[in-house]
């Protein structure tokens, strides 16, 4: 969520940009070596966005969706004058997808979002949003309902564009993800109930997302024809795209799903296609690897070309924070350059290396939070990675930049996390397992750091 | 000359013990730990016969000169007297030396010598310093630190990192404060007079120095009883009419020796001409009550302040985040001391109080107890930190023999105290979670993690302690999950045991 992404993160992208637009501008100047090129750092076309059409519907979909999962906060509350700049300037340059969650923002996400866009005509955008009867409080068939009903309200409309079972196959505390599917929209009754509400009109195209229990998917797929999906979510990405399965052994690569979901005609939605993020932030030494081949571009931009390049492809679903966010997103699709088989290539090489790195899989989504205990688990993974990428991790006291490094290490921990924040406090209650859609064993990921942290501690 | 001497040597030597209990990266003590060791309480309880013996040369030799250069509350209340000075010149008087001061420190050694330490160290100088230092000077120290980590974490620097700044007693850092501004005023007031009146080390010096080799001198050829080196004396030891000096009180500052506009007052082995020896009838002061300066008073209201806002710096908890109270100390019996203390009563008869291992703490373990027995000397708990095993600050920085040097080895071998559990507050019982955390930090490996009900293997699984192995590092209590008490806490051994 927006305000778990620092300022000091935040500057670093600023920093970015302008360095990007320094190199720009600099090869601007000497004409023997500038390439042409369709992307300019300059003015941001507002006609040049790229398309899809769902056939179902023949909706004409931006490629570019606006996730609104990571929304900027402000003292602790959703920046909604933030919010409203990001969704004008979204639409200005053509971005007429936007896609929610009852839950999203500590369940502030759908309000916000109605009240950004019910400042736009509403047949200007589609509006997604999802059924996301987690907790068990949630699972009876009236609870469903009104949390459906809700919806509406806190959006100001009358009518859903998309409508998606939010994250089948994931697992809840003890179930899973098969059992939990049947509590959740089977028992009750309610995958019958959408389809009524999709025959009166109330959603015009129903779909679901999907995490995890494979047997969910396979089941749903099974039965396309008794159900008539009109679209499904996956996480996909350069990563997922073989590796989902690497990452954590409960995922299904993406690349079986797209194909699946192809062969069946179902359009596809993305979501993760920067992996939480990760993708924008890769080792220096695979960043360098693709900045050297287009330096203009940003790292993310490769993520989001590489998604944007399969044809099934309906729509990307990016979380922007930040305006540096929208627009880098903005110059990647408008209109989007695809990738070439060489590209590709590139990309699936660079995620082999990926996975060499020791990197927890966190998209920073929040689902576990807050944690019971108070462990800050997002910010504890994400400052791991930072230093994997970094490669800032010493555990060689012999190295000549051990004590310099040993020292910086445990500054910036302090820095990035109070005390009682820290893993020291995590007691493996597992509590968390049940909620992570990316399956990640948090306690296990949070003692392996704490073995490191630990280690450089006693070594005074 | 000698007087630039005297305050070169006591500005270098005043720094250096002050940034003792300032600096809290341990840097400043790796090369001048030994300064707090030259001082002569610590020095007395510590039995290091060296450095009394020393002390006592220099004393017969040269006079009081520990007084103007060692001692930082010596040197403190010089600078304080310098200040005032500035305000108003020629402001002291010569004052009969008061016999009730051999008592106070007659009465102070005995204590001392028959292990009521924690009552003598109330007029004990070097503590006091310390006590003023490590909670008035230490705290504004922290907090530009702080201001310094603020920008160097923005500029992406680590030259600067974040500390806390906190009350760690309330009463010591009351009683601090109450030092300190009854220490300063006197001393803006009346110059040396806590030195004249009070302190046992000065009176005991004070009988050395009446017989010491080198001494000021008057010369009575070039005096011509200006009265000069009496008002700026601030230890009132001249009595320039009568040419007496009372070498119990003098504390070789030499302000009278380049004061002197005629160069009558000579420092050596012999007088070159015999000064009156007829006492003359002592003055009784009549005016001079000394009102505190506008100044003094709001540098004094505004350290005040400064001090106050401490609590409201420590950082609020964010929003998305489960709100966590904060850890409480529970009762112990036993108070816990630091691996090297040897022993409850061995700690309690050597402590002076300075404070110095607490401000060295890393780890937020050491504070000063409030308990009437051992009042101002350091304990330890666990709310903020433990003690880690690899850690031996406070044996390498105690000067008094308090905490006794210990290495990292010997130190994991040293049983401090032993875990007690609370069934209650156990979580795995109370919210019917695994937990298991006490165990999976446990440095010694002596909690075990077991069924509670021994015929069911399903149960909750309890911490089971080998209280034979435990260390009493505390690590079990301070991971503990359960707020604000601990399920398992550590209570103190009387005697350290080997492990």
């Amino acid at each position: 969520m927006g305000n778990n992404i620092s300022r000091k993160d935040f500057l670093k992208v600023v920093g970015a940009t302008t360095a990007v637009s320094a190199i720009a501008l600099s090869s601007c100047k000497s004409d023997n070596y500038t390439k042409e090129t369709t992307y300019s750092l300059g003015d941001i076309p507002k006609d040049q966005m790229t398309y899809r059409i769902n056939h179902n519907t023949n909706d004409k979909v931006s490629i570019l969706g606006y996730g609104m999962m990571r929304l900027p906060f402000k003292d602790d509350v959703i920046d909604q004058e933030m919010v409203n700049k990001l969704v004008d300037y979204a639409m200005e340059h053509g971005v007429n997808y936007y896609d929610t969650s009852p839950v999203y923002c500590r369940g502030n996400s759908e309000v916000s979002t109605g009240i950004a866009l019910s400042r736009h005509p509403r047949n200007k955008y589609f509006l997604a949003t999802k059924l996301s009867n987690f907790a068990p409080q949630f699972w009876s068939r009236e609870a469903s309902i009104k949390m459906y009903h809700d919806s509406f309200e806190k959006l100001q409309t009358n009518y859903f564009d998309y409508y998606l079972l939010h994250s089948v196959g994931n697992g809840s505390k003890g179930l899973s993800g098969w059992d939990t599917f049947q509590k959740r929209y089977i028992e009750n009754g309610i995958i019958d109930f959408v389809q009524e509400e999709r025959k009166a009109g109330r959603i015009r195209n129903l779909g679901f997302s999907f995490h995890g229990d494979q047997r969910v998917i396979e089941w749903l797929l099974d039965n396309h024809d008794k159900y008539h999906w009109d679209f499904v979510q996956i996480e996909m990405n350069y990563v997922d795209w073989e590796h989902a399965h690497d990452l954590s052994a409960s995922n299904v690569n993406a690349d079986y799903l797209y194909k699946r979901l192809t062969d069946l005609n179902i359009p596809v939605v993305i979501m993760e296609p920067l992996l939480g993020g990760r993708l924008a932030n890769l080792p220096d030494v695979l960043a360098n690897s693709l900045k050297q081949r287009t330096p203009q571009n940003s790292v993310a931009s490769w993520a989001f070309r590489f998604v944007g390049t399969y044809p099934n492809v309906l729509t990307v679903l990016s979380g922007m924070t930040y305006m540096e966010h929208l627009q880098d997103n903005l110059r990647t699709y408008c209109p989007l350059q695809p990738c070439s088989n060489e590209e590709l290539k590139l990309l699936m090489d660079i995620a082999n290396q990926y996975l060499k790195y020791p990197i927890i899989p966190c998209t920073a989504c929040q689902y576990c939070m807050p944690c019971p205990y108070g462990i800050d688990i997002p910010t504890n993974f994400s400052f791991y990675n930072k230093c994997v990428n970094e490669g800032s991790i010493v555990d060689n006291p012999q190295s000549a930049d051990f004590r310099r490094a040993r020292r910086r290490f445990l500054i910036e921990y302090n820095r990035q996390l109070e005390a009682d924040r820290q893993v020291e406090h995590c007691i493996g209650c597992n509590q968390c397992l049940s909620h992570c859609p990316q399956h990640i064993n948090i306690p296990q990921q949070l003692g392996r750091i704490n073995e490191i942290v630990e280690k450089l501690k006693q070594n005074v | 000359m000698l007087r630039k001497l005297r305050i070169l040597l006591a500005t270098v030597s005043f720094i250096l013990i002050t940034l003792l209990f300032l600096d809290f990266t341990g840097t400043i003590h790796a090369w001048f730990g030994w300064m707090a060791k030259l001082q002569m309480v610590p020095a007395m309880l510590a039995s290091s016969i060296v450095i009394i013996i020393a002390i006592a040369i220099i004393t017969i030799l040269f006079g009081r000169i520990y007084c103007s250069v060692i001692c930082p509350l010596g040197i403190y209340q010089d600078g304080i007297a310098h200040i005032a000075e500035k305000r108003k010149k020629n402001r002291y008087r010569f004052r009969q030396s008061k016999k009730y001061r051999y008592f106070i420190a007659l009465a102070f050694f005995l204590l001392i010598a028959f292990e009521f330490t924690s009552v003598a160290i109330f007029i004990e100088p070097y503590s006091i310093f310390g006590r003023i230092a490590s909670n008035i000077f230490s705290p504004i120290y922290r907090l530009i630190n702080n201001v310094l980590a603020y920008f160097a974490e923005r500029w992406n620097s680590y030259a600067f990192y974040h500390v806390d700044v906190y009350i760690k007693s309330l009463p010591i850092f009351i009683i601090s404060i109450a030092y300190f501004l009854i220490i300063t005023i006197l001393a803006f007031v009346k110059g040396r007079w806590y030195c004249n009146n009070i302190c046992p080390v000065g009176a005991l010096l004070g009988c050395l120095s009446r017989f010491s080799v080198f001494k000021l001198h008057f010369n009575t050829e070039k005096c011509n009883s200006c009265g000069l080196c009496e008002k700026n004396c601030r230890c009132s030891a001249i009595d320039a009419k009568n040419h007496i000096i009372d070498y119990s009180k003098c504390v070789m500052c030499f302000n009278c020796v380049s004061g002197c506009k005629r160069g009558a007052m000579e420092y050596s082995a012999k007088p070159k001409s015999f000064a009156n020896k007829e006492n003359s009838e002592h003055l009784e002061n009549s005016e001079r009550t000394g009102k505190t300066s506008r100044k003094t008073f709001i540098t004094t209201i505004a350290t005040l302040a400064a001090a106050s806002t401490i609590k409201a710096q420590e950082k609020v908890v964010d929003g998305g985040l489960a709100t966590i109270e904060k850890k409480k100390a529970p009762k112990r019996e036993t108070p816990i001391k630091p691996a090297g203390s040897v022993s409850l009563e061995n700690f309690s008869s050597r402590c002076t109080g300075c404070q110095l291992c607490v401000q060295a703490c890393p780890n937020d373990v050491l504070r000063a107890s409030s308990k009437l027995e051992t009042f101002m000397q350091p304990e330890m708990s666990y709310e903020r930190g433990y003690c880690r095993p690899e850690c031996t600050k406070c044996s390498e920085v105690c000067p008094a023999g308090a905490i006794i040097k210990v290495t990292r080895e010997q130190k994991t071998a040293i049983q401090i105290g032993h875990a007690v559990w609370i069934g209650q507050n156990c979580v795995p019982l109370r919210d019917g979670v695994a937990c298991g955390n006490c165990a999976k930090h446990c440095p010694s490996g002596s909690i075990t993690m077991m069924p509670y009900d021994p015929e069911d293997e399903a149960s909750p699984k309890i911490p089971i302690i080998n209280e034979e192995r435990c260390i009493g590092c505390g690590a079990c209590e301070h991971v503990c999950p359960a707020r604000p008490f601990s399920a398992i806490f550590v209570e103190g051994n009387l005697i350290h045991k080997e492990v």
